[in-house]
């Protein structure tokens, strides 16, 4: 009875406070998007005329509530989409491009190139999935104003 | 020394290739940061602790890369890629390998 109440207790911290948290953080990302939109990244290697470059990168590592992980637990069981773990990729793997792009800024260039997305697996003692790291990285290139 | 993960050094001319180099690290995951990310994870979000983690381990392992392209007489890395593998259930292993190549200004 005290563990079913327990687990009750998580699943509404997790659905109520997860939620919140998920929404401020899309928030966030789509503000500070907004602000360092004017950094280009390109996935192909050939950089433009320029002065120099120098490799980037960005990592974040996110969890997903105790809710969702019950729900993915649940669809795990018939198969199907896991809504709530592509949330989860989408969430790492703005949240990478953004620090990605903040240390380009950072270093005066406006064009990233050759951009590479690694997702991985983080692991707890407790062994359930629903954590990962996400590393995004590239070479940000200064000065391509030089040979329009 | 400059690293990219393109095949050249924008700006630059490469003179000699010395060959690949790479650094790695195998962390393990630290106590107090499990706990506190055991907590996280019921709520979901960032796991700061495990995030720093993860960036000192891959600075490591590209530290090493470029100490190693150091003692070869390299003053650039082209060509960088990372790779994680898990090895057991708390330990990671982060990898960094690149060409060491010398490079001089292009004239």
């Amino acid at each position: 009875m005290v563990d079913l109440a327990i687990f009750l207790a998580l699943l509404c911290l997790g659905f109520f406070v997860g939620r919140i948290n998920e929404r401020r953080h899309f928030a966030s990302i789509q503000r500070r998007e907004e602000d360092l939109r004017d950094i280009r990244v390109f996935a192909t290697r050939d950089a433009p005329p320029c002065r120099s470059g120098a490799l980037v990168s960005g990592n974040v590592v996110v969890s997903v509530d105790y809710f969702k992980r019950f729900v993915a637990f649940l669809v795990g069981l018939f198969g199907g989409q896991i809504g709530a773990y592509e949330t989860l990729v989408e969430r790492g793997r703005r949240e990478a491009v953004l620090r990605m792009k903040h240390e380009a800024q950072g270093q005066g260039a406006s064009t990233i190139v050759n951009v590479k997305l690694m997702t991985s697996r983080v692991f707890y003692s407790d062994r359930r999935v629903g954590s990962i790291e996400v590393l995004a990285y590239g070479t940000a290139i200064q000065g391509t104003d030089i040979n329009p | 020394m400059i690293l990219t993960n393109i095949e050249q050094v924008p700006g630059k001319r490469i003179v000699r290739h010395l060959g690949l180099v790479n650094g790695n690290t195998v962390r393990a995951k630290h106590v107090g940061r499990d706990i506190m990310a055991g907590l996280k994870n019921l709520v979901g979000g960032e796991l700061t602790g495990y995030t720093e983690l993860l960036t000192e381990s891959r600075d490591l392992a590209t530290q090493r890369m470029v100490s190693e392209a150091e003692a070869m007489g390299a003053n650039a890395v082209l060509n960088v890629r990372f790779s994680t593998s898990t090895i057991s259930q708390g330990a990671a292993e982060l990898m960094a390998y690149g060409t060491a190549v010398v490079i001089e200004d292009d004239l």
